[in-house]
């Protein structure tokens, strides 16, 4: 599905991303785990056309790599990225519209909103009112969901769980699980390695730029020893 | 009484002008972060269309009214694409030094191939009448002029509630990046911010050829300039502090006019600008500046 190979990735004159590969297969959960500024959202945003760049992206052997950043989301690619976003002064529903801007099936938009308002409840009461008033994981439901309004053909999830209390985070992991037992084609990028590893198939840490480890999710056990290792803390 | 009246629509007039052209300017700013000093020049081809095509075509004012916003708009459009869309994302000195140096251009050509004086068009001026309601007699114009703003914002808010390029423009004001992450093409909201602007920049051409009858190539440039105090008291990117701004100044003006005795009637520039200064002192950012929404990380 997504194939990424050598990728470099600048902030002006600074290299962030040193030369790294991933790949994502169809209906799989990836994820990228790693300390502050180990480079995991700096892929993301490679991924999504928002930072400059080198090396090849190819999402379903296609490069997408030059294209704009429109044009990938057109391709297939959708982010939910870090801090949310939410168009805090339009409505909850104006910003799920805003997701499915590039539908020309409007009505099946409105019915798919409507779904989604009867499946997050707390979203549907709010859907009139502006974003930035909803909390922080109504906003996190309210990015997800607008991402998914784009039909996918991957999710991008920026650390959803950042700045939530632990049972907001849970809600928003159960959410994921869901996402993915529907079909969902997820890469999430997380800080929170005990639930990372619970959602995901395979795992790839990264380290000042470079992916240090990858495997399979079963090789990192219950993530214990990861995250002594990302933290440098003895539990 | 009657003067009372008669004053109140002046202020709501001028007030009306000053907020259609600083609407012109806020939508295109709170986009893309650049104060189109060339929206003057826009303005002035507006009124040389009007020229042109009663010269070529026809002198119909309805026809020639359809003409200038035709033109107006087109004329925006093609600034966007050319002067303005390789600066995109620039900083803010270069948007306006761009600007600026389009403003000079076009100005210099109105000078060459038109006239440095003016050029009478006057298929306008007929909506300017005085009407004699009672004891008070009011001119046509203003009331035009006031109606034609209410209904082009009206027109306006309707745009940017209900219609998905509409929304995406206002999502473009908050966060821009997000309005492309959900695959909005940004040529797309721009050229719709300059297209809104171009129209604006008409009605207040049509309306400043019905007051003058003659065009010259400096006629949109001190327009321009109250408008950017009216944007600047509003809020700058705020579209209500603009027309907030626009009427608040309009009726400044006019009350400074009246109530300052006529020996002083010099200063009346200079009591505007104090009191402008006085508001920018209290709100620094313009009465309805957006309010910065920084999110909860980051």
């Amino acid at each position: 599905m997504l194939q990424i190979k050598s990728l470099k990735v600048f902030h002006g004159p600074i290299e962030a991303v040193h030369g790294i590969d991933i790949s994502v297969r169809e209906g799989q959960c990836v994820t990228l785990l790693g300390p502050n500024g180990a480079g995991k959202t700096s892929t993301l945003s490679a991924i999504t056309g928002t930072v400059r760049a080198t090396g090849s992206i190819r999402l379903q052997d296609e490069d997408i790599g030059r294209l704009p950043i429109e044009e990938r989301c057109k391709r297939g690619i959708a982010i939910s990225p870090e801090g949310r976003r939410v168009f805090a002064t339009l409505s909850v529903r104006d910003n799920l519209i805003m997701g499915g801007a590039t539908r020309r099936d409007k009505a099946s938009l409105t019915d798919e909103i409507e779904e989604w308002f009867s499946q997050f409840p707390v979203l549907g009461e709010r859907r009139e009112q502006p974003a930035g008033t909803l909390s922080g994981g109504e906003q996190q439901m309210l990015a997800i969901v607008r991402a998914l309004l784009s039909k996918p053909r991957i999710l991008l999830l920026d650390e959803p769980s950042l700045g939530l209390a632990p049972q907001i985070t849970a809600r928003i992991f159960r959410i994921i699980k869901e996402l993915k037992a529907a079909g969902t084609t997820i890469l999430l990028v997380e800080q929170n390695a005990g639930a990372a590893l619970e959602v995901s198939d395979y795992v790839y840490v990264l380290n000042n730029g470079l992916v240090s480890r990858h495997g399979d999710v079963a090789e990192f056990g219950d993530g214990a020893v990861l995250i002594n290792e990302l933290t440098g803390v003895q539990q | 009484m009657d003067y009372v009246i008669q004053q109140a629509l002046n202020a709501l007039s001028f007030g009306a002008e000053y907020a259609l052209i600083a609407l012109g300017l806020a939508i295109v700013f709170s986009i893309m972060g650049l104060v189109n000093f060339a929206h003057g020049e826009v303005i002035a081809f507006g009124g040389y269309s009007m020229v042109m095509i009663s010269t070529v075509l026809t002198g119909n004012p309805w026809f020639l009214m359809i003409g200038v916003l035709v033109a107006t708009v087109l004329a925006s459009l093609t600034l966007e694409r050319v002067a303005f869309r390789t600066i995109r994302g620039a900083d803010l000195t270069t948007g306006l030094l761009t600007a600026f140096g389009v403003s000079i251009i076009l100005q210099n050509l109105f000078l060459l191939l038109g006239s440095p004086r003016p050029i009478p068009a006057t298929q306008f001026i007929f909506l300017d009448q005085t009407l004699t309601i009672g004891a008070i007699r009011i001119s046509s114009l203003q009331i035009y002029e006031a109606i034609t703003t209410v209904v082009a914002i009206g027109l306006l808010l309707t745009f940017l509630r209900k219609t998905t390029l509409g929304m995406a423009m206002r999502a473009a004001a908050l966060d821009f990046e997000m309005v492309r992450l959900c695959g909005v093409r940004a040529n797309r909201v721009i050229a719709g911010a300059f297209a809104i602007s171009g129209l604006l920049a008409g009605l207040a051409a049509i309306f400043i050829m019905a007051r003058r009858g003659s065009v010259d190539p400096h006629m949109g440039f001190n327009p321009v300039l109250t408008a950017f105090v009216a944007c600047v008291i509003g809020g700058f990117g705020s579209l209500p502090g603009a027309v907030l701004g626009g009427f608040l100044l309009g009726i400044t003006e006019v009350a400074v006019l009246v109530l300052l005795p006529q020996e002083y009637g010099g200063l009346a520039q200079a009591v505007v600008f104090t009191l402008v200064a006085l508001v920018l002192i209290w709100r620094p950012d313009g009465i309805l500046s957006p309010a910065q929404e920084k999110g909860d990380k980051v």
